[in-house]
C-alpha cells in the first residue's frame, strides 16, 4: 500500500535525480555530443583535460571558477550581515511591520530574468538610473557598470543583494523571534547592555539558523548564472563569466557535454568540500563554547 | 533609536521600491522617453506603443509567453503537490521495509548541487521528445525533496487520534488520506502550491536551454531573447519585465503570509 503512494514521487525522484547523477558520471567519460550519433568513451581525459594546464579548456574552465570564487567571497558575508541587521531591525512591533517585511521580500518572488533586465537598464551607463542619480549628487557618473571591472562585480553583487536580502531577513527573523524574551529580560536584569545582549543572547540564539543561512546562501552564491548572463554576459571580457554559465554554455551550446559533465563533477566537489568547511568551523565553535 | 529605525527602514523602502516604479514608469514612455538623460521619472505622454510592439510580435510573442508560463507554473504546482503529498503521507504515516532507505536517500539529494543534473537531464529530457515543449519545464523539476520534507512534518503534526478513530469506523488508508489527512493539511498544501508556482514561474537557466523556438518559451527564458533581439529599447524590455512581474507580484500581495511563512518554516527546519 505504502508503494503506491510513493510510486508517483519515487518514479520522478528516480528518473530525474538518482538516474541523472549516475547518467552524469557516465557521460563525463565520454566524449560526448548530444547531436552526434558516436560518443566515443575517452575515460578520465574529460578530466585530465581541466586540470591540466596546457589543455584548452584549462584557462577558461579555472577562469569560470575563479570568477565563482570572487562572486561568492564578496556576496556572502553581505547576505549575511545586511540581511540579519535588517531582521535587528524589524524584530520589535512597530507599526507598519508586516508592510515593510513584505516590500524588502517583494523583489525575491520576481524571477533573475526580470531582476536581470531591470538592473541592467538601471546599470547602463548611458542612459541609466544610477549614473543619473549618482551625477545628481555630484559623483561620477559615467561608470560603465557592467563592462568594467570591478564595477562589474560590484553591480552584480548588488543586484544579488536587492534581489535576495528579503529572503534571508525573513529567515533570520523567524529566527529572531524563537529567542525567548526571558533571556533578553534576565540579561538586562543583570544590567547587560544592548550590545552584550546582542552577543550573549541574540547571536547564541540564532546559530542554528544563522549556519543554515550561510550554507544556503554559500551554495546559491556558488550557483550564480542568470544575473551575469543577463547582466554582463561574462564582460568585460569573460572575467564574470561563472562556473555554471561556462557548463551550461559548454554542454549546452558548444554541445560538449562530456567536458561539462566532468566541469560539473570538479565543482560540485569544490562545493561539498566548502560546505564541510563551513559546517566544521561551525560545530568547532560549538564546542569550545560547551 | 526610533528616529534611527524609521530612517533605515524609510531608505531601504526607497530603495526598493523605486527601481519596480521606474521600471512600470519607462513601460509606458515612447522609445525616445526611455532612452532619454536625464531620465524622466513620470512619462510626458504615456503610451501603450511598447506593450502593443511585443504582445503579439512573432519573433517576442509575449502574450505566448505569458500563456506558456501560465500553462507551465500551474501544472507543474499540481503535480509537486499531488507527488509530494502522497509520498508525504507515506513516509510520515505508514510502515513498509525500505523507509529509512527511501527517506534517506531523498535527504541526501538536497546535499546535491543541482548543477549537476543539468547536463544528463538535458539528455534524457532530449531522449524523451520532450525538448522544446513545456513539458521538458513542468516535470523533471518537480522531483524536489523539499515538497516530500515540507509535508512530511506537516502530517507528523497532525493528531494521529482523527486517522485512528477513522479506521475504526471502518475507513481505508485512502479514505483517511483522502478525507482526513489532506483536508487538515490545506494550509500546508496551499503554501507548497504557492511556493512551487512561484518557483517555476521564475526558473531561468533550463527554460532558457530546453526550449528554443520563440512560441514555444516561457516568459523569464523569453526575456532573454527579446533582450537579445532589443537590447537597448529599454521601453520594451521594461514592459515585458512588467508582464513578467506583475502576476507574481499581485499573488504576492494577497498570499503575502503563506509565502513568507512558507519560506521562514522551511529555514528554520534547516
Amino acid at each position: 500500500m505504502a508503494w503506491v503512494f510513493l510510486a508517483p514521487y519515487l518514479i520522478l525522484f528516480v528518473a530525474f535525480v538518482l538516474l541523472p547523477i549516475v547518467f552524469g558520471l557516465w557521460i563525463s567519460l565520454h566524449s560526448w555530443d548530444f547531436t552526434l550519433p558516436g560518443k566515443p568513451f575517452v575515460g578520465l581525459e574529460n578530466y585530465k583535460a581541466l586540470i591540466d594546464s596546457t589543455s584548452v579548456t584549462f584557462a577558461p574552465f579555472w577562469n569560470s571558477m575563479q570568477a565563482t570564487g570572487i562572486f561568492t567571497l564578496f556576496s556572502v558575508p553581505l547576505l549575511i550581515v545586511i540581511p540579519l541587521g535588517v531582521a535587528l531591525v524589524m524584530n520589535e512591533n512597530f507599526p507598519g511591520r508586516n508592510l515593510f517585511r513584505g516590500v524588502f521580500f517583494a523583489p525575491y518572488v520576481l524571477g533573475v530574468a526580470v531582476v536581470g533586465v531591470l538592473w541592467r537598464f538601471l546599470f547602463d551607463a548611458n542612459v541609466g538610473l544610477v549614473n543619473s542619480v549618482l551625477g545628481g549628487l555630484g559623483l561620477p557618473d559615467r561608470i560603465p557598470w557592467l563592462s568594467s571591472l570591478p564595477a562589474a562585480w560590484v553591480a552584480l553583487v548588488a543586484v544579488t543583494i536587492w534581489w535576495t536580502l528579503g529572503f534571508n531577513a525573513v529567515i533570520f527573523l523567524a529566527g529572531l523571534q524563537d529567542v525567548p524574551r526571558e533571556l533578553y529580560e534576565a540579561a538586562s536584569v543583570d544590567g547587560a547592555t544592548r550590545w552584550s545582549q546582542f552577543l550573549h543572547v541574540t547571536i547564541p540564539g540564532v546559530r542554528p539558523v544563522l549556519s543554515f543561512v550561510l550554507m544556503i546562501t554559500i551554495i546559491a552564491s556558488a550557483n550564480m548564472f542568470g544575473q551575469s548572463f543577463i547582466m554582463t554576459n561574462g564582460a568585460p571580457g569573460g572575467e564574470t563569466e561563472t562556473a555554471i554559465y561556462y557548463i551550461v554554455e559548454q554542454g549546452l551550446s558548444s554541445f560538449d557535454m562530456g567536458a561539462a559533465a566532468a566541469a560539473s563533477w570538479i565543482l560540485t566537489l569544490a562545493l561539498m568540500a566548502a560546505s564541510v568547511l563551513v559546517f566544521w568551523l561551525f560545530r568547532e565553535r560549538d564546542g569550545s563554547k560547551a | 533609536m526610533k528616529a534611527l529605525r524609521i530612517g533605515l527602514l524609510g531608505l531601504l523602502t526607497l530603495l526598493f521600491v523605486s527601481p519596480l516604479l521606474f521600471m512600470i514608469s519607462t513601460s509606458f514612455k515612447t522609445r525616445q522617453e526611455a532612452g532619454q538623460v536625464p531620465p524622466t521619472w513620470i512619462p510626458r505622454d504615456p503610451t501603450l506603443q511598447a506593450y502593443q510592439a511585443i504582445l503579439n510580435a512573432s519573433d517576442t510573442p509575449v502574450f505566448r509567453w505569458f500563456v506558456n508560463s501560465m500553462v507551465a507554473a500551474s501544472a507543474h504546482a499540481v503535480l509537486v503537490v499531488i507527488t509530494s503529498a502522497l509520498a508525504a503521507y507515506a513516509l510520515a504515516r505508514l510502515e513498509f521495509r525500505g523507509k529509512r532507505i527511501v527517506f534517506a536517500s531523498i535527504v541526501a539529494t538536497l546535499f546535491v548541487p543541482p548543477v549537476i543534473l543539468v547536463i544528463p537531464n538535458y539528455e534524457i529530457v532530449g531522449r524523451l521528445f520532450w525538448l522544446d515543449t513545456l513539458v521538458a519545464v513542468i516535470v523533471p523539476t518537480a522531483a524536489n525533496a523539499f515538497g516530500v520534507f515540507f509535508l512530511r512534518q506537516f502530517f507528523l503534526q497532525l493528531p494521529r487520534e482523527l486517522e485512528e478513530s477513522a479506521f475504526l469506523d471502518g475507513a481505508n488508508q485512502w479514505q483517511v488520506f483522502a478525507k482526513i489527512a489532506l483536508p487538515l493539511s490545506l494550509p500546508a498544501l496551499a503554501t507548497l502550491s504557492l511556493l512551487s508556482f512561484l518557483t517555476n514561474w521564475n526558473d531561468f537557466l533550463w527554460p532558457v536551454y530546453v526550449l528554443f523556438s520563440a512560441e514555444n518559451q516561457t516568459l523569464q527564458a523569453g526575456l532573454a531573447t527579446l533582450q537579445a533581439a532589443n537590447s537597448i529599447r529599454y521601453d520594451l524590455l521594461m514592459a515585458a519585465a512588467v508582464v513578467a512581474s506583475l502576476p507574481v507580484l499581485i499573488v504576492f500581495m494577497f498570499a503575502q503570509r503563506y509565502v513568507i511563512e512558507g519560506v521562514s518554516r522551511s529555514g528554520l527546519k534547516g
